[in-house]
């Protein structure tokens, strides 16, 4: 393909073949039944695979957060004990952190940025897949452990020496290493897959200026998670040498330093916030453009906001120590920094009232979440600026006003949007709508219960409740705000409920959706419902940034990829001027294999120090499949490169 | 039987409310440190009302205005005011930020000082799960241990120096002053002053294992002269016991697994691996503020500290009734 000014390639779709789409077909999903399920390397399977997972890891997670409700409703009670209490907690922290918030809102990304930039794949679908597997092994590993009652218990955050070698007895605090790993390996993936993506795989025309606001959350998030990662690596796998071949990293009695830890862990800690809050803020500005019925207010201003976030959220880590010994001029650093971060969020938070007040509103369910987000995120928002004082936070932090800040800003600031964007992409997914009336129900039972759940909390960390304990005296008269915060959680539960029903039973009775039932203007909605295996028979052509509503039915496309063989477009960094075609891998087992087998080593090293040299050697193995070229690629390659020498010897 | 009659009595005295001292409150300061930390808090909490309402309320105004379809969604007019409105809103926010700054800047100066004149030192260390305390003076002998309950004149600025024995504790007693933790590796210290007489509680606040929960102690406040008296009577060794069961329970505690971890200053028990006993009997709780300090909780603790404290390192013992009954004469005389 020769690269040609743009506007030549905006023509008509093409009279579209139902052979092209028969061929097209074939060729993207090769193979079906369980082998195809287990080969299959297509962003679309692996996202909703990711997603699937994810719910139910956010299900334990929320179990386990039950029992702890049940355990404080009262005072003395002795329903869990503090060794279950403290893996439970643990657990809770952990599953929440790294097997649901962070999975899924990658996971979502997976799912919907190739659709949205309008491109086939992802740009590496066989490390993709790796990373979905990776996951998983994870999830499997830690949660094996813990049924075995080897959860770790020093909390999600792992402070030495409790998790040293000295005090953290046992394989518990191993398990949580490894596990951390294993989803930093999964994480890191997903990220340099959607840098690369973005960066190479926009359709023509869709310039930095016109991406959606979903892409810029996303391409914002898998930067950030690329230096928040390395940081928990490092400290995870220092930790782990400290536990395993002693050294001393962290043994302040051989020189090391404790602080050291918090330092590593909250450098990551930090963003990891933001790296589930940033994709969040981009689904709300999804959601708010398509039921406003306009293009989102600020579109610069939104962009640089994210970008602000994810840059400013590296200067933050600090306001988590500050009761350890930091000096007084750093501290007024971290304070600055924290209280500055409240400006870009309330920039975005403007700009979605303007589009509101701008545009004409349609209620459906997922504006209807975004409006929940805006009112029970501020709260934590705001508690958070007060946190940023040293002189209150020394007060407030590890009591139940911070558990209660955290819970404002991570239900308010992510899982609400989370589950409006469910509403919202559920029909783009599964080809059926949700219900409009069992949404209401879950917007206000999960309303209700969250506010209920945690508002109190914040007077009991005033009252002196301090987190992560199990039990309380009595005469501290703690008990009714605990009763009426385990009151709240029941109503989370039934709203939770009336989610997962409409989930199910949207799949079967859901009024069918059609290719765009929203009438939203990105590029998801300009295929089918649910799209097929290759996406977009024709790889379309964006000329302004509203997408789709700026041409109603007919979108201009570009023509030229071969239908016979998994291709794709890249396009140039800056302008997307199309390149050239690029021919994705076929579906294989080498990631499952390789996963299995790195999964292996990584379970052996937490028992012996042999378990990762000689689990490398192993690795070889997948990789020499994964390295291996396909035959009948390679024939066919060797068959067009003899015919075009016959061709150019004719001539 | 009878042991475990005493057992069941030391769980039923968990229930009865201690409500000898004040509760461990962020907004009831007697400090000066808590109590310019509530002001400021106060004054936060104020400017984020004002600002949830104001934002909030303009969604809602915003979200029960519907629009008709004449209104055009895009128009230039409605852009540029809400343009306005917005670089207005931001240019309210920051010069609040700024106010919020330099306010908290203010506190935590007021926060971080304290006059240094005659400063009383205590150190406090921490244990898994308990607090060691030490009163520190220049003269050696006038040393003292104590444990979970720190005694501080009122009106007097105290330096309270902080130090691991083993993981990361918090120190924090809430109507006092915000937490200092205390680090393996790293001395530091954090100065209180008490205004008014009281009993302040405090617990650990940073997750150090099993039974963080538990892990309490008391402030007690007292006027200077009451706090002598208290200094010159811990500054005593234990007053040698004079009736003949006191005697026996001394010799049980020597003679026993107490002496292999507990001290009793002028006896031959000198281990420090648990809390040094010498007035244990003028303490108000025992297990690091889990029981009020009686003599049936006092015999439960002994008899079975784990079904009270899991995890705790004291371990059962398996005393006769009689010399369950000296010890616990014994300990009552160490006043």
């Amino acid at each position: 393909m020769t690269a040609r000014p743009l506007g030549e390639e905006i023509t008509l779709p093409p009279a579209i073949d139902e052979a092209d789409r028969a061929r097209l077909h074939a060729t993207w999903e090769p193979v079906t039944g369980i082998m195809g399920w287990l080969k299959s390397v297509n962003h679309k399977s692996v996202g909703k695979r990711y997603i699937c997972t994810a719910l139910v890891f956010f299900l334990l997670g929320g179990l386990e957060a039950a029992a702890m409700r049940a355990q404080l409703a009262r005072p003395e009670n002795t329903l869990i004990g503090p060794d279950l209490y403290n893996q439970i907690f643990t657990m809770h922290g952990s599953t929440m952190m790294f097997l649901f918030a962070v999975p899924i809102m990658t996971a979502i990304g997976i799912y919907l940025v190739p659709l949205m930039i309008g491109t086939r794949n992802v740009a590496f679908p066989r490390l993709n897949a790796l990373g979905y597997w990776m996951y998983l092994c994870g999830g499997i590993f830690l949660y094996t452990f813990f049924f075995l009652n080897t959860g770790p218990d020093a909390g999600w955050f792992n402070y030495v020496p409790l998790s040293g070698p000295q005090y953290g007895m046992g394989k518990r605090v191993d398990v949580w290493a490894q596990m951390v790993t294993f989803t930093e390996i999964s994480a890191l993936v997903a990220a340099l897959e959607m840098v690369v993506t973005i960066f190479k795989m926009r359709a023509p025309g869709m310039t930095w200026g016109r991406l959606p606001l979903l892409v810029w959350a996303q391409l914002v998030t898998a930067v950030m998670v690329m230096f928040a990662m390395s940081s928990v690596a490092t400290a995870s796998i220092m930790l782990g040498a400290d536990r395993l071949i002693a050294t001393q990293f962290f043994n302040p009695a051989e020189g090391g330093d404790v602080l050291l830890w918090q330092h590593l862990f909250w450098f990551f800690g930090h963003p990891e916030v933001y790296i589930i809050f940033i994709p969040a803020l981009g689904m709300v500005s999804q959601i708010v453009t398509t039921f406003s019925r306009r293009p989102v207010f600020g579109y610069p201003a939104m962009v640089a906001a994210l970008v602000a976030t994810g840059t400013v959220g590296f200067g933050l880590w600090v306001h988590h120590m500050f009761s350890t010994s930091v000096h007084q001029l750093g501290q007024s650093y971290f304070t600055a920094a924290s209280a500055m971060i409240s400006i870009p969020t309330g920039v975005q938070i403007f700009c979605w009232i303007a589009t509101l007040w701008l545009g004409r509103p349609v209620w459906r369910t997922p504006l209807l979440f975004v409006v929940g987000f805006l009112v029970v995120f501020m709260i934590g928002g705001l508690s958070g600026v007060m946190l940023a004082s040293v002189p209150f936070d020394v007060q407030a932090t590890d009591t139940y006003f911070v558990v209660a800040h955290l819970h404002y800003v991570l239900l308010g600031g992510a899982i609400l949007p989370l589950i409006g964007a469910f509403y919202y992409w559920y029909p783009k997914v599964t080809g059926r709508m949700m219900s409009e009336r069992l949404g209401r129900w879950n917007f206000w039972l999960l309303f209700v219960g969250v506010n209920v759940t945690f508002f109190p909390m914040h007077i009991l960390g005033l009252k002196g409740m301090t987190r992560r304990i199990y039990t309380y005296p009595e005469y501290m008269g703690w008990g009714t705000l605990n009763l009426i915060a385990t009151i709240g959680a029941v109503i989370i539960v039934a709203g939770m409920a009336v989610f997962a029903v409409n989930l199910f039973v949207s799949l079967k009775r859901g009024a069918i959706a059609g290719p765009n039932p929203w009438d939203a203007d990105t590029l998801e909605w300009a295929t089918s419902s649910p799209p097929p295996p290759y996406n977009f028979v024709n790889i379309p052509v964006v000329t302004s940034r509203e997408g789709t509503w700026a041409y109603g039915e007919e979108i201009p496309v570009m023509t030229g990829l071969k239908t016979d063989r998994p291709e794709t477009l890249i396009t140039t960094t800056m302008t997307t001027e199309p390149l050239y075609r690029h021919e994705l891998p076929a579906p294989t087992l080498a990631p499952l294999g390789m996963a299995i087998v790195i999964g292996g080593m990584l379970t052996a090293g937490i028992f012996t120090p042999w378990g990762l040299p000689m689990g490398s050697l192993v690795v070889i193995v997948p990789f020499y499949f994964w390295g291996w070229p396909d035959k009948r690629q390679h024939e066919r390659n060797l068959r067009e490169e003899r015919e075009r020498r016959g061709e150019a010897e004719a001539a | 039987m009878k042991s475990r009659d005493l057992l069941w009595a030391a769980l039923a005295g968990v229930a009865v409310a201690c409500t000898a001292y004040d509760h461990q409150s962020v907004l009831d300061p007697v400090g000066p440190q808590a109590t310019s930390t509530r002001q400021l808090f106060y004054f936060m909490v104020a400017v984020a009302v004002i600002v949830y309402v104001i934002v909030v309320g303009a969604l809602l105004l915003v979200i029960r205005n519907r629009r008709t379809a004449v209104d055009d969604p895009q128009s230039p007019a409605r852009e540029a005011r809400a343009e306005r409105t917005i670089k207005i809103a931001v240019a309210i926010v920051v010069p609040v930020l700024f106010v919020f700054l330099l306010y908290d800047f203010a506190v935590a100066r007021v926060v971080g000082r304290m006059p240094e004149g005659s400063m009383l030192t205590i150190d406090v260390t921490g244990h898994q799960w308990w607090w060691e305390v030490t009163y520190e003076d220049p003269i050696p002998h006038n040393i003292f241990h104590t444990a979970n309950e720190i005694h501080i004149p009122v009106g007097r600025p105290v330096r309270i120096k902080l130090a691991s024995h083993d993981v990361i504790h918090s120190f924090w007693v809430p109507n006092l002053s915000g937490k200092k933790d205390l680090i393996p590796g790293h001395a530091d210290d954090i100065m209180i002053r008490a205004d008014q007489p009281g009993i302040y509680r405090g617990q650990c606040a940073e997750f150090c294992g099993l039974e963080h929960a538990k892990m309490a102690m008391l402030v007690v406040a007292e006027s200077p002269a009451e706090f002598t008296r208290w200094v010159q009577l811990q500054r005593q060794p234990a007053p040698a016991p004079v009736d003949s069961v006191a005697i026996a329970g001394q010799r049980v505690f020597e003679s026993g697994s107490c002496a292999m971890c507990h001290t009793i200053a002028s006896t031959q028990a000198a281990a420090t691996v648990g809390p040094n006993l010498t007035h244990v009997a003028g303490r108000m709780t025992i297990a690091a503020g889990t029981l009020q300090n009686s003599r049936g909780n006092l015999a439960g603790w002994i008899l079975d500290p784990q079904t009270i404290k899991p995890g705790a390192k004291m371990p059962a013992n398996a005393l006769a009734p009689a010399e369950l009954q000296a010890l616990l004469a014994y300990l009552g005389t160490l006043k």
